[in-house]
């Protein structure tokens, strides 16, 4: 059995930096062009390392099918898809949170409010455990636009220093929880690739807290 | 709803075709004999069984269950195990007879899927169950089978994880005190939240030590050595007698002479809530979820009368003829073409053939468009076409 050779699924975009450097602190070795590259996958000969890049959202589906052993992924991502992946580390890199956002001084209407996302899941979630019925409009970007030309009454999104928001006009009405990123694993790659996760998880975890 | 185009099929269901089938029929062949070689009987059940006997017996969430009404009005479900089936069968017959009882079944269950993708509604189990069994043997001869059923199948790469869920619960009641709590730390081990869970213990309020021994718990993890690390953990004896259950049975999997097998995980945790003593998953390189799992039900027989212990394990056909890999391609049958006015030589050269063992195909010739096209997947082609008496090979 290939012990030892494993494949990790890395977020593109604003995650990816942090966790590259991270990695590298870590002490793993991971080749210059790393971060320029426009290959989806490089590999890491001297480390027995695959690196697979894939949308953040996408991380956790790389993961729980097996065809990444580990991943890097956003707990607002793992909230939203609710994969069955092994959760192993808070990496605290890349932290933000959820929040319900709208115009100031705005009252969401008695019946059936339109809340518009880009996490439909952790929006509708959210509300039902606020013993709230809303409707939820998925959108895939520019969130911020919603409230403001009528869409949407609140918005559920990521809020990392909060200009975005104000920069809009929009005011923060509750926080649902803080995001980080978060070393997760498939199920049975943790089991068959044991020694070699958990080497990873030492080397990481050493230089977290 | 628009109506669904003509190839479309209901979330998670799916068509086995030949090389599949192949695979699978070949391996599930294997799995059987050797389960009926350890004295096990194979039974049936019936795919539809009352919702308020089997529905809610069974570990499977209510909204995975396929509900539908008979023309009483009784709600039915089509069966999402086969333990709690044979559990019904057991307690209301064949326990009458024999104790312990030893019986198979290979099966299709049913689960309905919430999302697209890699999960079937429709899949089929092979398994066993042992009842009215209560031995560290019986757990032992479990597991000691799964690794022989999976050889049998030629899987000889992979890895069994064994917990005990009656070890885990009374660690976390002696140190939490209430069930309320112990199951919030469950969820997290079942949710695969270890960050989740490191996070909830260290938020309780609790000293300083426990709260140690609860991390410390997380990594109970690895080879035999693993039982005394637990054991420096607990203080209760009833954790104690769970931990030396485990022992006897990492004893006995050595006398199987299964032990690089096996691996310990205490903290394990089965969507399967029936489950009280030692459970067990098995994993395959490949295949993104266990393959199969199993372990010990000591309360499921009574919620249909009759108090008796049992175990057993399911193997996930599916996923283990994912693991197998490249199917072994079946040798292709052979094909003898005739014209109709030879159709008597053809009919009779073919059952020579076939008592001969092999595999034939008779085609009319007339009715073949493309003859390049169809004999192709053909190992021999065998033309019987035309006046003269002599039937050309090709």
């Amino acid at each position: 059995m290939n012990d030892s050779f494993l494949t990790i699924a890395m977020p593109k975009g604003r995650i990816f930096e942090e966790a590259a450097e991270l990695l590298r602190t870590a002490g793993f070795r991971l080749p210059p062009e790393f971060d320029d590259s426009r290959k989806l996958i490089l590999e890491v000969e001297e480390e027995n390392l695959r690196f697979i890049l894939a949308k953040p959202m996408d991380v956790v589906t790389y993961v729980e099918h097996g065809v990444a052993d580990i991943g890097i992924a956003g707990k607002d991502v793992m909230m939203e898809e609710d994969r069955d992946v092994y959760e192993l580390l808070d990496l605290k890199i890349s932290a933000c949170y959820l929040a319900v956002a709208g115009l100031p001084g705005t009252k969401m209407s008695d019946i059936a409010p339109k809340i518009a996302s880009k996490y439909p899941n952790v929006a509708s979630n959210y509300f039902r455990e606020q013993g709230e019925q809303v409707e939820i409009i998925k959108l895939n970007g520019s969130i911020e636009l919603a409230p403001l030309i009528g869409l949407a009454e609140r918005i559920v999104d990521i809020v990392s220093t909060g200009r975005t928001l104000k920069e809009n006009g929009l005011v923060e009405y509750a926080k649902i929880a803080d995001v980080t990123s978060r070393l997760v694993a498939n199920p049975v790659s943790y089991r068959i690739k044991e020694a070699r996760i958990t080497e990873i998880v030492d080397r990481l975890a050493e230089i977290i807290e | 709803m628009t109506k669904p185009f003509m190839f479309e099929k209901p979330l998670g269901m799916r068509d086995t075709l030949p090389v599949l089938y192949e695979t699978k029929v070949k391996a599930r062949n294997e799995m059987s004999d050797e389960i009926k070689k350890w004295g096990y009987q194979f039974i049936e059940t019936p795919a539809l069984e009352y919702y308020e006997t089997i529905g809610e017996a069974s570990a499977i969430l209510d909204q995975q269950l396929f509900k539908l009404l008979d023309s009483e009005g009784h709600t039915l479900v089509l069966r999402p195990d086969m333990t709690a089936p044979i559990a019904r069968v057991a307690a209301s017959k064949l326990l009458k007879q024999q104790i312990p009882l030893r019986l198979a079944y290979s099966a299709n269950v049913y689960r309905a899927q919430q999302r697209e993708g890699g999960r079937p509604a429709e899949f089929e189990q092979i398994g066993i169950e042992s009842i009215g069994n209560k031995s560290i043997s019986a757990d032992a001869e479990m597991i000691a089978l799964l690794a022989d059923v999976l050889k049998a199948a030629g899987l000889w790469q992979f890895k069994i994880s064994i917990g005990h869920i009656g070890f885990l619960q009374e660690f976390f009641l002696s140190i939490l005190g209430t069930e309320e709590r112990a199951s919030v730390l469950r969820k997290f081990l079942y949710e695969k939240n270890y960050v989740g869970f490191r996070e909830h213990v260290k938020s309780l309020p609790l000293s300083s030590i426990d709260k140690q021994r609860l991390i410390e718990f997380t990594s109970l993890r690895g080879s035999a050595g693993t039982l005394e690390k637990a054991l420096a953990l607990v203080e209760n004896n009833k954790g104690q007698d769970s931990l030396s259950e485990l022992k006897e049975l990492s004893v006995q999997l050595q006398e199987f002479g299964i032990d690089q097998y096996v691996s310990f995980d205490l903290t394990l945790v089965s969507h399967m809530s029936y489950y009280t003593g030692t459970l067990f998953e098995v994993y395959a390189e490949r295949v993104g979820s266990p393959i199969g799992n199993g372990g010990r039900y000591d309360n499921l027989l009574e919620k249909f009368g009759w108090d008796a212990s049992a175990t057993g394990f399911a193997i996930h056909v599916d996923r283990l003829a994912e693991a197998l890999g490249e199917p072994m391609q079946p040798n292709a049958p052979e094909c003898i073409l005739f014209s109709p006015e030879r159709r008597l030589e053809a009919i009779e050269h073919a059952r020579i053939k076939r008592s001969e063992g092999r595999r034939v195909t008779i085609q009319d010739i007339s009715v073949v468009q493309n003859v390049d096209a169809f004999t192709r997947t053909f190992s021999e082609v065998h033309l019987f076409v035309g006046n003269g008496g002599n039937g050309k090979d090709e």
